[in-house]
C-alpha cells in the first residue's frame, strides 16, 4: 500500500521549532528501511481485508438472525456465540486453527478424506501452498472475531430501524428494494462503517493471536514492536517508539472517523 | 403463507459452521494424545501440571484484584458524572474508547518504559510488577466496565434515590454502598465477568511485566505439547463460555458482551 507512494520529501533529520525550542529526533527515521514500511503494509492489509469480509458477513449474519424472517432462538443463539467468539481471541483462539487447519487438523484431514472417497484421489491443502502459518489462516483466524463483534454492534442498530418507515414507505408506493436502498440502507450507513473501522483498529492493534499462531515470524506491526521489545530486531530503540507511535497516529485517525460516524447515526437510531 | 426464507438460513449456516469448525477440530485433537484412541488423557496432564495451577491461580487473583480495582474506580466515577456532571460525559466516553486507541502492546511498551527505571522503578519488585499488571489491565478493562456500568445508571432513577436517600439522613458512603450498588447489582456483575474473561488468559501485558500468568503458559505449551495445549484451548473456551453465559443471564444485551485481547 506504501509501495506507490514516495517518501523522498520527509527530511532526513527530523526536527522542527517550536515557540523557539528547537525540538529534534535523536536519530533519523529512515522510512524506506524495507522491514518497517512492509511491516506497516502488511498490517494495513491484514487489518482492512478482516474489517471488510467481518463486516459485511457479521451484517449478513445479524440481518439474516433479525430481519430475516428467522425463529427469535436464531437470534439468541447467534448473539451467544458472538459473545463468545469475539471475547475468545488471542492464544487459545491461534491454538484451535492450528488444530483445525494445520498440517495434521481437521479440517485438513476431512477435505482430504471426502476427497479421497468422491474422486479417488485425495486433495491436499498443502499441496496448494496453504499453510496454516501463513496470510490466508491468518486472515481467516482474524475473521473469526471480527464478524462477531460487527454482529454484536450492528444487532442493536438492525433493532432501530422502525417499522413506522417500512410502512410509510410503502405507503407512498415503495417497493422492498427501493425501502432498503433509499431509507434503511442510509440509516445503517455510518453505523456499518462505525463498527468496520472499529473492527479495522481490533486487527491493527492485535498481537497475542499472530504471535501464538505463526511464533512471532509473521511480520506485522505489532510483532514488530513485540519484538522490538524483545531486543530481537532494530538495533536503534528510537525506532521502535517511532513505529509505535505510528501506530498511535493510525489508531487515533481511525478513533476520530468512528467518532464522527457515531455523530451521523445518532441522528435516526439511538444506540 | 410466509416464503421459507431459504437465505437467510444458508448465511446462518454458514456463520454457525465458521464458528463450530474450529471447536469442533480443537476438541478431536484435545482427545487424540494416544494413538487410535479417545481418552481425556490431555486433560489430566494439564489439570496435574502444578506449572498449570500455579499460572491459572496467578491469573485468577489477579481478576480478582483487577474487578476490585476497576469497580471502585468507575463505579463511584459513573455515579458522580450520571448526577452531577453530565456534561463531562462526551470526555468520559473520549476515555473509556482509548483503550481502542491504546492496545496492549503500546501500553505495556510505556509501561516498561517508565517503570524498570528510577525514579519509578516498580519493575524491580514482584508486587510492583504485579501491581502495574493489575493497573494495565484496570486501563484494558475500563471501558467495558464503564459501558456495563452506565448502562446500569441508565436504568434506574438516580437521582430519585440518592434525594430519597439524602433526605433520610444518609451520608455518602451509605448511599453509595447500601443504595446505588445494589440496584447496580446485575451491571457490576456483567462487567466483572467480562473483565474475568479478558484477563485470564491475557498474553501480552503478562509476557513483558515477566509474570507467571496463564496466557504466556498457554503460549508457552503450545510450542512443545501440542495436545495439552489444545486441552486447555478447550478449558479456556470453557470460561468464556461461562462467562458470557452469565452476563446473557443478568441480562445486559448484545453490547454488554464486548471486550476482550486479541
Amino acid at each position: 500500500m506504501f509501495d506507490g507512494v514516495s517518501l523522498e520529501w520527509l527530511p532526513q533529520s527530523t526536527a522542527i521549532e517550536f515557540f523557539g525550542i528547537k525540538f529534534s529526533l535523536p536519530f533519523t527515521i529512515d522510512f524506506k528501511s524495507n522491514s518497517i514500511i512492509s511491516a506497516y503494509t502488511l498490517s494495513l492489509q491484514l487489518s482492512v481485508t478482516t474489517a471488510l469480509i467481518g463486516g459485511i458477513f457479521g451484517f449478513l449474519l445479524a440481518y439474516a438472525a433479525i430481519l430475516g424472517g428467522l425463529p427469535r432462538s436464531v437470534r439468541t443463539a447467534l448473539l451467544t456465540f458472538s459473545g463468545v467468539a469475539s471475547n475468545f481471541a488471542g492464544v487459545p483462539l491461534a491454538f484451535a486453527f492450528i488444530a483445525t487447519l494445520g498440517r495434521l487438523g481437521f479440517v485438513t484431514v476431512l477435505i482430504k478424506n471426502v476427497t479421497e472417497q468422491l474422486t479417488g484421489t485425495p486433495f491436499d491443502l498443502y499441496q496448494t501452498g496453504f499453510s496454516v502459518f501463513g496470510y490466508v489462516s491468518l486472515t481467516l483466524t482474524y475473521v473469526y472475531f471480527q464478524f462477531p463483534l460487527m454482529v454484536l454492534i450492528i444487532a442493536p442498530a438492525l433493532d432501530g430501524l422502525k417499522k413506522e418507515w417500512r410502512e410509510a414507505s410503502e405507503n407512498l408506493g415503495a417497493s422492498g428494494w427501493q425501502y432498503w436502498r433509499l431509507v434503511a440502507f442510509p440509516v445503517l450507513l455510518p453505523s456499518i462503517l462505525g463498527t468496520m473501522i472499529l473492527l479495522f483498529s481490533n486487527a491493527f492493534g492485535a498481537v497475542a493471536t499472530a504471535y501464538a499462531l505463526t511464533g512471532g515470524n509473521f511480520a506485522l506491526v505489532t510483532i514488530l514492536i513485540f519484538r522490538q521489545i524483545r531486543g530481537e530486531v532494530l538495533q536503534n530503540p528510537g525506532l521502535g517508539y517511532a513505529v509505535a507511535v505510528g501506530m498511535i497516529f493510525i489508531m487515533a485517525g481511525s478513533l476520530a472517523i468512528y467518532y464522527w460516524l457515531q455523530r451521523k447515526s445518532e441522528r435516526w437510531l439511538k444506540q | 403463507m410466509k416464503k421459507f426464507p431459504l437465505g437467510s438460513w444458508l448465511i446462518i449456516f454458514v456463520g454457525f459452521t465458521y464458528f463450530f469448525l474450529p471447536l469442533i477440530g480443537t476438541l478431536d485433537f484435545s482427545l487424540r494424545i494416544l494413538k487410535d484412541q479417545i481418552t481425556l488423557d490431555a486433560y489430566a496432564n494439564v489439570i496435574n501440571a502444578p506449572r498449570f495451577q500455579n499460572t491459572f491461580t496467578y491469573s485468577f487473583t489477579m481478576a480478582l484484584w483487577t474487578i476490585a480495582a476497576c469497580t471502585l474506580l468507575v463505579a463511584p466515577t459513573a455515579y458522580w458524572v450520571h448526577l452531577k456532571l453530565p456534561h463531562l460525559r462526551p470526555i468520559i466516553e473520549f476515555i473509556t474508547l482509548l483503550t481502542f486507541v491504546v492496545p496492549a502492546i503500546l501500553l505495556v511498551f510505556g509501561l516498561i518504559r517508565i517503570y524498570s527505571r528510577p525514579p519509578l522503578s516498580l519493575m524491580e519488585s514482584e508486587i510492583g510488577s504485579d501491581f502495574l499488571l493489575v493497573m494495565g489491565y484496570v486501563s484494558l478493562t475500563l471501558p467495558f466496565m464503564y459501558r456495563a456500568v452506565d448502562n446500569g445508571l441508565r436504568a434506574i432513577d438516580v437521582r430519585t434515590l440518592t434525594e430519597a436517600a439524602q433526605s433520610l439522613g444518609a451520608g455518602w458512603r451509605t448511599i453509595l454502598f447500601s443504595v446505588i450498588f445494589p440496584n447496580l447489582r446485575a451491571a457490576l456483575l456483567s462487567g466483572a465477568f467480562l473483565t474475568f474473561a479478558t484477563v485470564i488468559g491475557e498474553f501480552t501485558i503478562a509476557t513483558f511485566l515477566a509474570r507467571p500468568a496463564f496466557g504466556p503458559y498457554m503460549a508457552n505449551l503450545g510450542q512443545t505439547r501440542p495436545y495439552e495445549s489444545t486441552a486447555l484451548t478447550m478449558i479456556s473456551l470453557a470460561l468464556t463460555w461461562i462467562s458470557i453465559g452469565m452476563i446473557q443471564l443478568l441480562g445486559r444485551g448484545a453490547q454488554g458482551q464486548i471486550a476482550g485481547t486479541r
